[in-house]
């Protein structure tokens, strides 16, 4: 009972999408809104199929700029986190500029990096870093001011040296706080690739965006939005993913058990 | 026999301060271990009787009082020592064999021995076929039994052990009891032994020190002269109840005296 129950809801949502589409569908054709307005869902899914290669090479420019970003913002935020956990005076002057700098709009910051780094790959990952370092750092040092004292003071019984320590209480503990912030890093990194793109860069998702919207070639942009979703949700799976092989004890082992 | 002080403690005081309030917890407290000796505290919830462990351990610094460990002055200061405290701490994102090898890690013995004593002290505490199970999936009993190996594991010859067997059931406490007492009778390690159980505390010790409700001050000092090794029933034995007998009036005493 309990199952099917799920089943139907696991069902409502796609269903519901069917029925939009089909809604979409049937009122673009029947009151026949001009295509450079709003494509209808097949003329859509036509532009996807035609444009598929041309996509698909412009996808791998971004998630290269993604990738890119995303690695190099871990990377700072992972020093700069463990740097202000061990020297509070760092924390101290550093935190609070760190929460500010949240609120200077990235769009500002933007045409900086253009004029001093030119438009290129570098750019854009720098506009990804900025836009994914943030979340990464706060919850970083949230999840190293959480670490259980009682713990270092038990590995201090054992004598266990800096690193031991690090490596089997700090960054095991921190985890889940990293892994929160991976995710909501993974939701604005293809959003700061694609402005980084908008602003200045030769091809990419973004390029190609603005290639569409400048011929009113609407179903194309569509086409280009369908893609742009589907990397945010295949970059938010891969985020789970790693998350699944990183942190073993946090698999569901009770699963059959219940029902 | 030749005796010699494995540690002392010299006229401990504590008090812990949160925010305006200030909570005295210990007050004058001396005790000592002999080289070799099994040492309990009883003494009321509340007491300051893992306070005294970590300022054993060198993990809190008293406001008064002094640590001596082998004649050396160790006030406050972290060493190696095979402390076990209260609350498991087994870390959840170990699985057991990795949680007790820690102790191995941190004295930088190579993988293969370490594996090895893993597997041989296993079976010994009752885990065997769970070293590879996260701490979250084991009874409460069986979290205990892995933190105690994990402390066996640590090569200090001063045991701190905070009620390792509390979250047991009779029996495997009685084994597990056992079983320490052997291992003790081997290597001889000292032992200081923080116990609510009186039952536990005559059946293990030598010497059994009583501390009164908070602030904890000594109370009472008990040597337990029953001969050794003990076997399960010594502890219907006559000179047995007799030290039972002792030690609930210790503990009645100080206990009333300290709510009036
Ligand atoms: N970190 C702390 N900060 C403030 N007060 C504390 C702290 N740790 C313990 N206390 C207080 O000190 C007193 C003694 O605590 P302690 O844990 O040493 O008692 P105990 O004798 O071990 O008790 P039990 O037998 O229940 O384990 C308690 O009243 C407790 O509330
Ligand atoms: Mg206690």
């Amino acid at each position: 009972m309990k199952k099917w129950l799920n089943i139907k809801n696991n069902l409502a949502a796609p269903l519901f999408m069917v029925f939009l589409i089909a809604a979409w569908e049937l009122i673009t054709t029947t009151m026949a809104v001009p295509e450079y307005i709003l494509p209808s869902p097949s003329v859509i899914a036509i532009a996807l199929n035609e444009n598929f290669s041309l996509l698909v090479e412009h996808s791998r420019i971004t998630i290269v700029a993604v990738l890119g970003g995303a690695i190099l913002a871990m990377t700072l935020a992972l020093v700069l986190a463990l740097a202000m956990d061990r020297w509070r005076i760092l924390k101290q002057a550093f935190y609070p500029i760190l929460v500010v700098s949240q609120s200077v709009p990235i769009f500002a910051l933007a045409p900086l990096l253009l004029i001093w780094f030119g438009a290129g790959l570098l750019p854009k990952v720098l506009i990804v870093a900025l836009v994914c370092f943030f979340p990464l750092a706060v919850n970083l040092v949230e999840g190293f001011s959480q670490v259980d004292p009682e713990t270092i003071d038990l590995m201090h019984t054992m004598q266990a040296d800096r690193w031991l320590i690090m490596r089997s209480v700090q960054l095991p503990s921190a985890m889940p706080y990293f892994f929160t912030g991976l995710k909501i890093a993974a939701t604005y990194s293809v959003m700061g690739a694609i402005i980084g793109e908008w602003l200045a860069a030769r091809a990419g998702l973004g390029i190609y965006m603005l290639r569409a919207m400048h011929s009113f070639r609407t179903s194309h942009l569509f086409a280009a939005i369908i893609v742009v979703v589907f990397l945010s949700l295949a970059l938010f799976k891969l985020v789970e993913a790693i998350r699944w092989l990183a942190m073993p004890w946090q698999r569901k082992t009770t699963e059959n058990l219940k029902e | 026999m030749n005796k010699q002080l494995k540690l002392k403690l010299e006229g401990i005081s504590a008090t812990y301060s949160t925010g305006e309030k200030i909570l005295p917890v210990l007050d004058n407290v001396s005790l000592s271990v002999d080289t070799g000796e099994f040492v309990s505290v009883l003494g009321p919830s509340g007491s300051g009787k893992s306070t005294l462990l970590k300022i054993a351990a060198g993990l809190l610094k008293p406001e008064r009082g002094k640590i001596l460990v082998d004649g050396r002055n160790m006030t406050g200061l972290s060493r190696l020592v095979g402390y076990m405290p209260q609350q498991d701490l087994l870390f959840p994102w170990k699985t057991m064999r990795q949680n007790a090898a820690l102790p191995l890690i941190s004295a930088k013995l190579d993988k293969k021995e370490t594996k090895a004593r893993i597997e041989e002290l296993l079976p010994v505490f009752g885990l065997q076929g769970f070293g590879e199970y996260y701490p979250d999936q084991l009874s409460g009993g069986m979290r205990q039994r892995g933190a105690l190996m994990r402390t066996m594991l640590i090569e200090s010859d001063l045991l701190l052990l905070d009620e390792p067997f509390a979250a047991l059931d009779a029996l495997t406490r009685q084994n597990l009891q056992e079983w320490l007492l052997k291992i003790w009778g081997h290597f001889r390690r000292s032992v200081l032994f923080i116990t609510h159980s009186i039952d536990e505390a005559i059946y293990l010790s030598d010497r059994v020190y009583v501390i009164t409700e908070r602030p904890g001050k000594n109370a009472f000092e008990q040597i337990i002269d029953i001969p050794r090794p003990r076997s399960k029933s010594v502890t219907i034995t006559p000179p047995f109840s007799h030290y039972k007998k002792l030690l609930l009036e210790a503990l009645a005493d100080n206990t009333a005296a300290g709510t009036k």
